[in-house]
């Protein structure tokens, strides 16, 4: 009963780091958290020179007007992701889960003055209270694996939003799938 | 005599007409087992609402006399309301006043029995309106049988007059507290949530009504988002769940000052809140760590005692009407089921058993059901079951029908509802608890979680 124990952070911390090995295996076909960590270095390398003001010379980089500012909440939805989704009235983080929260880990890494909010959603198909238990048990899975992942458990909230949050407004399967899910935050 | 007109059940119907009727909303209608008391000196003119569906019996509703026109004015608008009220119910049919033979100000020396009975009225409501010093009203009225020709109760009310549905709602209740033999549910309130603005950015406001749709007032701005208000067992406070940064709390607070509070230290997120019946307790969820909890806070002492202990998800808790009980809704089975536990938290047993899965129960005001909704293969139900876990009835059924909630003499239920046809929004709908005389509640809004409150003293 995954349900069951899942409430039992040893065993969850237990199985999140006997996935560290897997997940650094696969980091090589995971573009998105490669691409991510490249943007993030290159600009913010941009931006201390801009703000170095120790005289002399001014070193100038041309910086993409359109890309995210490192750090924020667009540059993690685009070159990490914000979001893993869920199965049906489940809150076990699938494989590609798990790879998206191991690409915020590292990116969250980058930017330790961050805390985070990882909001917990569900679909319109359960009642309301169930709904905001269900989102908190979703949030609670990111977080733990985060935290497996060595993330300081004092730089992360989690909060439910049950079904009152939808992202797709549809009232179908295709819709459904894509509002069962946990959403990091930048506070 | 009895009005008792053989009928069978109908299928349960969806009256949702349209034009003027609608918009003046609608409530529903009820039957159960009476005990029939009054058979006692002779026979008693009653609708007997132990049955499915019972033909409406057809009562006059004389406009109360006013010797001034603003008295006159109040009459009609109270004879209308009573008229109205009666009408939702589903038990009564107020005959057209266009048939009417006896005017108002000739019945202050009493009904001309024949005038009536020629229009085949069996019930006759009559009275008078006076407007006193300090902008008060007094209302006297009287219900005939007609038949049987004999005054079957009279009440006099007195109220400031900008009250007067209040009086129209009291003199509802005392027609069908003597007609039915059950106590009635029309001076009474609801609290619901009223949305406006996309599904992805809804805005919700706790909204407050009277139990015909007016008097409507809003709670809040929709700066926060709220849901699922409940009312104390006086009707002056509700307790509701409030985002506060971002996080769910319960709130506490007083209706008419606004006064508000967050009930308790918990380090986390609350919801699913509810007053106990002496209105001494909350019972709510805390939920940390992806497990859910019930827990109870003594509202004088702010003590809080924790009630469940497992890492399923315990929610939805009601407090049986005696207060030593709780039925709850868990997932500790794998799905989520029905529980009901003593009030100390020990003893849970699981009373549903049927394909899908069951939440949000209810505890009746009468003790003698429990309402929940259920959702099985897409479709979401409202239904009704014994406290021991027999007698399941569906009552109502849609895309989803969600959160219902008990009309204080325990014949009917609010709930919410999303169409197949109209899924982005909802509606507030009313139905007995035999599934009959299903009615939309007309809002200014899309409008859910509705609460009803008990009658307010």
């Amino acid at each position: 009963m995954w349900k069951r124990i899942f409430g039992a952070k040893r065993i969850v911390a237990l199985a999140a780091v006997l996935l560290i090995v897997a997940a650094c295996e696969s980091t090589s076909d995971d573009s998105a958290a490669t691409v991510g960590d490249g943007d993030a270095t290159e600009t913010s390398s941009a931006q201390t020179s801009d703000s170095s003001g120790g005289g002399g010379e001014v070193e100038v980089a041309s910086v993409d007007p359109s890309a995210p500012i490192p750090g924020t909440q667009e540059d993690l939805v685009q070159n990490v992701g914000d979001r893993v989704f869920f199965n049906y009235d489940s809150a076990v983080l699938t494989p590609e889960g798990r790879r998206t929260l191991e690409r915020q880990a590292e990116w969250l890494r980058l930017f330790p003055e961050h805390s985070i909010m990882i909001e917990g959603h569900a679909d319109e198909r359960g009642t309301r209270e169930y709904n905001l238990a269900l989102g908190e048990r979703r949030a609670t899975a990111a977080r733990d694996y985060l935290i497996a992942f060595g993330m300081d458990s004092s730089r992360l909230n989690t909060t439910s939003y049950g079904k009152e949050r939808p992202y797709a407004l549809g009232h179908n399967e295709e819709s459904w799938s894509l509002n069962r899910r946990s959403v990091t935050v930048v506070n | 005599m009895i009005c008792e007109t053989g009928s069978e059940p109908r299928k349960a119907a969806y009256d949702r007409r349209g034009g003027p009727l609608r918009t003046t909303l609608w409530l529903l209608a009820l039957t159960f087992a009476i005990v029939v008391p009054l058979v006692s000196a002779q026979a008693d003119l009653r609708v007997d609402i132990t049955r499915g569906q019972v033909e409406p019996m057809p009562v006059a509703i004389s406009d109360l006399y006013g010797e001034s026109d603003d008295a006159a004015k109040f009459g009609r608008r109270i004879s209308e309301v009573v008229a109205r009220n009666l009408e939702r119910s589903g038990l009564f049919r107020p005959i057209d006043q266009r048939a009417f033979i006896q005017r108002p100000e000739a019945m202050l020396s009493g009904p001309r029995f024949a005038d009536w009975r020629q229009i085949n009225a069996q019930a006759l409501v009559t009275g008078r309106v006076r407007i006193m010093a300090g902008d008060k009203l007094e209302v006297e009225f009287r219900l005939w049988d007609i038949f049987a020709e004999q005054h079957l109760v009279g009440l006099r009310l007195g109220s400031a007059s900008s009250q007067w549905r209040r009086i129209a709602h009291k003199v509802t209740d005392a027609i069908y507290e003597r007609l039915t033999g059950e106590v009635g549910y029309f001076d009474t309130r609801i609290v619901y949530i009223a949305e406006t603005g996309p599904l992805d950015a809804r805005i919700k406001r706790l909204a407050i009504m009277d139990q015909d749709g007016e008097n409507l007032r809003f709670l809040s701005d929709g700066k926060q988002l709220v849901l699922t208000p409940r009312f104390s067992p006086t009707a002056q406070e509700i307790t509701y769940l409030s985002y506060e940064n971002g996080i769910p709390r319960v709130v506490l607070r007083r209706i008419d000052s606004g006064q508000q509070e967050v009930l308790g230290n918990f380090p986390g997120m609350t919801f699913a809140p509810r007053f106990s019946p002496d209105g001494n307790s909350v019972v709510l969820t805390y939920a940390a760590d992806g497990n859910s909890d019930l827990f109870e806070m003594d509202l004088r002492s702010h003590k809080v005692r924790r009630l469940t202990d497992n890492g399923a998800i315990d929610t939805a808790p009601s407090y049986s009407p005696d207060g030593q009980q709780i039925v709850f809704e868990s997932d500790r089975s794998g799905e989520q089921q029905i529980y009901v536990m003593d009030r100390q938290g020990s003893k849970a047993r699981r009373i549903t058993f049927g394909k899908g899965r069951y939440g949000t129960p209810v505890w009746s005001p009468r003790g003698d059901l429990i309402a929940f909704t259920k959702s099985y293969r897409g479709r979401f139900s409202i239904g009704v079951i014994k406290p021991e876990g027999t007698g399941e009835r569906i009552l109502s059924q849609d895309f989803l029908v969600e959160g219902p909630t008990w009309a204080p003499n325990g014949r009917v239920l609010m709930f919410f509802r999303q169409t197949e046809r109209n899924p982005d929004s909802s509606e507030l709908v009313t139905v007995d608890i035999t599934g009959h005389h299903e009615m939309i509640l007309f809002t200014t809004t899309a409008a859910s979680d509705p609460a009803w409150s008990p009658l307010i003293p």
